[in-house]
């Protein structure tokens, strides 16, 4: 069967939901928390950086240090823990704890740098300086700025959840049709046409409305996938849900 | 290698990931018009038969195998339900994400707690209790239990059809005929295990109408006389206009913070003593099942002794009087005429 050529249908689903990785952390098993910690250190980092820039004023360098120190520090100490879910979403718990990191770092100036044993997971802390640098999503607000740079950080590894799950199933031209419509033209503000892309594609214009369909259905459930994973249970999935993506359920 | 993703592509992004409305070429889907614990329930226009009708699916976000099923038994015990007070169902599928809808007939109404105010007087607000009784009846005569009556569920039509809603919670026993068994799945797909019993220790239904037995998470004693208590809530609501207060799990306030009576004077003893048998603690002291519940409500609207009510002989007397007071009446007059003839005729 040419998978490019069918639409919906039941054997089209993505899989289903994920575990927490909240829960995966406190796991017994090494192997499985270590898989967690490199979920959760890839999904907050760079909120993280850019909070820590944004809130403290800190350079590059500091910023850096600070967040994989934070981090670092995070996987010593009992820091999941003290986690309380009915107190406070995670995120708030995760930024609140960032905080008072580098209030400590900031006090205990002389102490030795930390982050240096963070070897699970490579941090492109250039990216997140360009990033910050371009002023990306600039709020006055840092609770506002944080809740923002998290659904960034939602949504780009959504994408690539996303752009795994086609290739893995063979929907490759379904992913480039979504890439080129929905993340490029919004990019360079010039969105192309439906006949543009069918053009580009050698698609009919019909093949064109039911592939971007079917992609956002699936992206949009790779993103509350990623955010399942990412919260501790249903209701801070949905809280979350309604705070960063605006969805109310 | 991750995409950086700018200002006007994360909102772009985010309202894509909003917009929730199911994308099915046959059903056009006009307007948002309800939502439940589980799912959306839109109202949509069937594109091939040109008719409304009301389509539910997944809640945002909710999408796991649990409610995957649960929708889709809703679904397909109300299909085998075919009775005027249950709202048939004409479809059901699966969206291209993965989430389960069912396409149900379109009830122009409004809820029983939005439309109380308009039922004028008892003995039309005690019909429509008794349509309710006959629609839940009906699904016991089929060996399913509601577990989730409320007056929230029932919808009132704009010509007086009575139809009990959202079977999401309906238990059916294991062998009965109504069994639902489990979707046939193709084999690349996610297989779903028919969970026809909730877990012992789970508490689901609605406070204020929820059985102790089902309060207490008791899941194994829930059987029809559950629904008989939720019955019992419903029939209190329409005699006072609000839902029982007592905490059915602990059975704190007991029976007498029940008693519509004591926040209406105006309601008949018997009338009383129906609800009262109805929203027992002890499922054994209540009606065995709707229909006994919905016969001693007829009983009580033709004047008849009710179940419910052991009546001294002075009560007797007084409903045996009222029951036939025109009769009564009749005689009492032609009596009084006699004997004012006769007075009048005397030389």
């Amino acid at each position: 069967m040419d998978h490019d050529t069918e639409i919906g249908g039941r054997q089209e689903r993505f899989p289903l939901t994920r575990v927490s990785i909240i829960d995966a952390v406190r796991s017994d098993d090494p192997s499985s928390r270590e898989r967690a910690w490199e979920l959760l250190v890839a999904a907050y980092w760079k909120p993280i950086y850019k909070h820590i820039r944004m809130k403290w004023g800190a350079s590059n360098e500091q910023a850096k240090d600070w967040t994989q120190g934070f981090f670092a520090s995070a996987m010593e100490k009992p820091f999941l823990e003290r986690y309380a879910v009915e107190k406070a979403g995670f995120r708030t718990y995760l930024r609140v704890c960032a905080d008072g990191y580098v209030a400590n770092e900031r006090k205990a100036a002389g102490r030795a740098k930390r982050g240096g044993d963070l070897r699970f997971v490579s941090l492109n802390f250039d990216d997140a300086d360009a990033e910050f640098s371009r002023g990306l999503s600039v709020a006055a607000d840092e609770e506002v700025y944080f809740d923002r740079e998290c659904a960034r950080g939602l949504m780009e590894r959504a994408i690539e959840t996303f752009r795994a799950a086609c290739e893995q199933s063979d929907k490759r031209t379904r992913f480039a049709l979504f890439e080129r419509y929905d993340l490029s033209s919004a990019e360079n503000g010039q969105r192309s046409t439906y006949d543009q892309l069918a053009a580009e594609f050698n698609l009919s214009v019909t093949q064109v409305t039911n592939y971007l369909a079917w992609s956002r259905r699936g992206f949009r459930q790779c993103v509350l996938d990623v955010l399942r994973e990412l919260t501790a249970n249903d209701e801070e999935f949905r809280e979350e849900a309604r705070r960063i993506l605006g969805i109310v359920s | 290698m991750t995409r950086m993703l700018n200002d006007d592509t994360l909102d772009h992004l985010t309202q894509v990931v909003r917009d929730d409305s199911p994308d099915d070429p046959r059903y056009r889907i006009i307007r948002r018009i309800g939502q439940g614990g589980m799912g959306t329930v839109f109202l949509a226009e069937d594109v091939a038969l040109g008719r409304p009708v009301a389509l539910k699916v997944i809640r945002d976000g909710l999408l796991d195998q649990q409610t995957t099923e649960r929708l889709s038994r809703e679904a397909r015990i109300i299909a085998r339900l075919e009775h005027p007070g249950i709202v048939p169902v004409h479809d059901i599928g699966t969206l291209a994400d993965g989430r389960v809808y069912y396409v149900m007939k379109w009830v122009r109404g409004r809820r029983l707690d939005e439309h109380f105010d308009s039922i004028a007087g008892l003995p039309e607000r005690l019909r429509v209790f008794q349509r309710i009784c006959e629609a839940v009846a009906f699904a016991h005569a089929h060996q399913v239990i509601h577990r989730d009556l409320k007056p929230q569920n029932v919808m009132v039509g704009q010509f007086g059809e009575v139809m009990v809603l959202d079977w999401g919670l309906a238990k059916t026993a294991p062998h009965s005929a109504t069994h639902v068994p489990p979707i046939p799945a193709p084999q690349d797909q996610l297989q779903i295990p028919n969970t026809h019993e909730t877990a012992h220790g789970t508490i689901l239904g609605t406070p204020g109408y929820m059985s102790p037995e089902q309060a207490k998470g008791e899941v194994n004693r829930i059987d029809k006389r559950s629904d008989v208590y939720a019955l019992g809530g419903v029939l209190y609501y329409l005699l006072t206009g609000e839902a029982p207060q007592a905490d059915a799990r602990s059975g704190s306030g007991g029976a007498r913070s029940f008693t519509p009576r004591r926040r209406n004077r105006a309601i008949p003893r018997r009338l009383n003593a129906i609800c009262l048998k109805a929203l027992s603690f002890d499922p054994e002291q209540r009606y065995a099942g709707a229909a006994e519940l919905a016969a001693d409500v007829v009983r009580f609207l033709d004047g008849q002794a009710v179940l419910a009510h052991h009546e001294v002989p002075l009560e007797r007397l007084g409903r045996w009087t009222w029951r036939y007071r025109t009769p009564i009446l009749l005689i009492a007059a032609y009596l009084i005429m006699r004997a004012l003839l006769a007075v009048w005729m005397r030389p």
